[in-house]
């Protein structure tokens, strides 16, 4: 089973009272976009925060690369390959474009521990050449992303996690809240990333773009996994009617 | 690339509209307040503020009051370099004034000579210990350990106990005021053997000031450290999500900035050839007063070490302004207040701006 990228066992969520994730099991095969869908406050954000280790589980395993793993913290997910554009985005309002891509892991010209001089044109050498592959358009890089529109911020965020090399990106809503142009701008990416066999969990309320962009689709439904479904052998009208309860049960994936 | 007249990937851009950065406002903030003296001067006292009228002195500027502007605003302008850094990082530091007054009164401990005119020194702590007429550089060493332990504690409580940086350096501000007291029970020191007192002489304060802004000008804009104070400052939780480790930038922030207020308690204590608890009192207000003047946002993440040194020519220029003014030193303490408070509403007027265009 060495073509599974991700895989997790029972993972389970609870805060306090609320049974926010439900022993949730899940795999992702090497090259694969999966569609994480479910209404609103179904664990969809919950599960992703406890892949990359933002919050602790409180029980089950998860397989990353071959191994079973257990970041201590979000970095050290990162370190081993998890890309992730969070829903509510982590970037630095005050900062440049470069200096967001890259924040965190600068690029140095001499190590003198925290007083490390930074390597400013290669980094925006390299922000420059992530924007052009990714096709985000922005006007001026030393802008601070405050003055950049809702879309921009978010084709920053999406441009970070496209920058460096990974095993495995995840991207928690990322086209809310952008316009009809940013979404296809987004979409264009994801497009690329599939081209490039860089496999990917993408949670969406959209469902043409789901359809159109990912493999396989999972529905959570009140912190449980009720669905898990090749795109070739389901629709709209049949996604629904487990997003909303109609139908019930964990549909097998048919072979 | 700077010259580009279209963005990356296509957007229309053009590079000679560039805004410009934010320090040059505040430049010309400086520039409008010295015509303003300069013709009130001219009109109601027949005198200038800036140029030089008197015939039996060379020289086309009045060199004597511009040296007092800057030798005013030099001292406190030291410590505003680690505020700004501390604000930038969204902190903020109450305990530099006192942090002054007990680095100077121990500092000056042990930069104190053995005999004045050929008695034993009477202000002498350790005469009887022999620590007398010791090289220049132990007590600025000591003074720095006393600013690197002040900040330490100040950061340590910021970052592992989550308190608030107001109460924490503000329980600093009080406990390193006692410290000072306490040191000689209330007495003075003084009799600083001659290297000691060489540190503060003449233009030194400026140089020193200077020196100390250039090279954090340069740390903030090209080192991992500056860009980290920025990040932290502007977005904390994206700062930890990106893997920067916040408790120890935070640390070292704070000790900076301590080490900073200790060199200028070396620097005063050095000029005044004395040390006094009172030292440095309300210090800690007039330096976040002359960053906040610079452009440092209180809310964090904005602001630039250049900003801060042109606030503090303004805040130099607004008191000595008051001087050519004639006006009485009680109105200068009021005014002092109003720079204060208006800088901060400043401050929030700004963001508010912000806000509404953004
Ligand atoms: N820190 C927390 N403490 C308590 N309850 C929480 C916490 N975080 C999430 N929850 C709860 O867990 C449930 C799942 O939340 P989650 O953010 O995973 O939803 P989601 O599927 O991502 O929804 P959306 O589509 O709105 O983003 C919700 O009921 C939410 O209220
Ligand atoms: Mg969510």
């Amino acid at each position: 089973m060495s073509d599974i990228v991700l895989k997790t066992e029972n993972l389970t969520k609870r805060y306090g009272g609320v049974h926010a994730l439900e022993g949730a099991n899940f795999e992702l095969r090497k090259g694969e976009h999966v569609a994480i869908m479910g209404d609103n406050g179904a664990g969809k954000s919950t599960f992703v925060r406890q892949i990359t280790a933002v919050e602790q589980r409180t029980s089950g395993q998860v397989w990353f690369d071959g191994k079973e793993v257990n970041f201590a913290g979000p970095i050290e997910a990162r370190e081993a390959g998890i890309e992730t554009v969070f829903q509510n985005l982590a970037l630095a309002d005050d900062l440049d474009v470069p200096s967001n891509l890259f924040l965190g892991r600068e690029k140095v010209l001499f190590n003198l521990g925290p007083f490390s001089i930074l390597d400013r044109k290669y980094m925006r050498k390299a922000t420059e050449a992530a924007l052009v592959r990714t096709a985000v358009k922005i006007p001026n890089l030393s802008n601070t992303i405050r003055h950049m529109s809702g879309g921009q911020r978010q084709c920053v965020a999406i441009a970070r996690t496209a920058t460096f090399a990974s095993k495995l990106i995840i991207m928690d809503e990322p086209t809310a809240a952008l316009g009809v142009q940013e979404t296809a701008q987004v979409e264009n990416i994801i497009r690329t990333l599939k081209d490039n066999g860089e496999p990917l969990i993408l949670i969406s309320h959209n469902m043409r773009q789901v359809f159109d962009l990912c493999d396989r689709i999972v529905v959570f439904r009140r912190g449980r996994i009720v669905a898990n479904l090749r795109k070739e052998n389901t629709d709209g009208q049949d996604i629904v009617s487990y997003i909303t309860g109609a139908k019930t049960g964990e549909a097998e994936l048919a072979a | 690339m700077a010259q580009t007249s279209h963005g990356v990937g296509g957007v229309g851009y053009d590079a000679r509209k560039r805004t410009w950065p934010a320090e040059f406002n505040v430049f010309l903030a400086l520039v409008i307040l010295v015509v303003i003296f300069e013709l009130i001067g001219r009109v109601f006292l027949g005198d200038s503020f800036l140029f030089n009228t008197r015939a039996d002195v060379a020289g086309i500027f009045n060199e004597a009051r511009l040296q007092i502007i800057i030798l005013q605003v030099s001292i406190v302008g030291i410590i505003a370099i680690g505020v700004t850094q501390v604000i930038i990082t969204g902190g903020i530091d109450l305990s530099s004034g006192s942090i002054v007054g007990a680095t100077a009164m121990i500092a000056m401990s042990f930069a104190q000579v053995a005999t004045v005119n050929g008695n034993p020194n009477p202000k002498a702590m350790f005469l009887a210990q022999g620590w007398t007429d010791l090289p220049v550089i132990v007590p600025v060493l000591v003074a720095i350990g006393c600013g690197l332990l002040a900040g330490l504690v100040n950061g340590a409580l910021i970052a592992y106990t989550r308190i608030p940086p107001f109460i924490a350096t503000l329980g600093m501000m009080v406990t390193a005021r006692g410290i000072a007291k306490w040191w000689s029970k209330g007495q003075p020191i003084s009799f600083p053997t001659d290297s000691f007192a060489a540190i503060g002489k003449g233009l030194m304060p400026v140089i020193i000031f200077l020196s100390l802004a250039v090279l954090f000008q340069l740390i903030m804009t090209y080192t991992r450290y500056g860009k980290h104070c920025y990040a932290i400052g502007s977005n904390e939780d994206a700062a930890r999500m990106s893997g920067i480790k916040i408790a120890n930038h935070k640390i070292l922030v704070y000790v900076i900035a301590g080490i900073l207020a200790a060199l200028a308690a070396v620097v005063l204590s050095s000029k005044n050839l004395t040390a006094q608890a009172g030292m440095g009192v309300m210090y800690e207000l007039d330096a976040i007063a002359m960053a906040v003047i610079g452009g440092v946002s209180l809310s964090g993440g904005r602001g630039s070490i250049i900003g801060t040194v042109i606030g503090a020519l303004i805040f130099g220029v607004i008191i000595s302004g008051f001087t050519f003014l004639r006006l009485d030193a009680y109105y200068q303490e009021m005014v002092k207040g109003v720079i204060i408070v208006g800088a901060v509403v400043l401050d929030q007027w700004r963001q508010r701006m912000r806000a509404l265009r953004a």
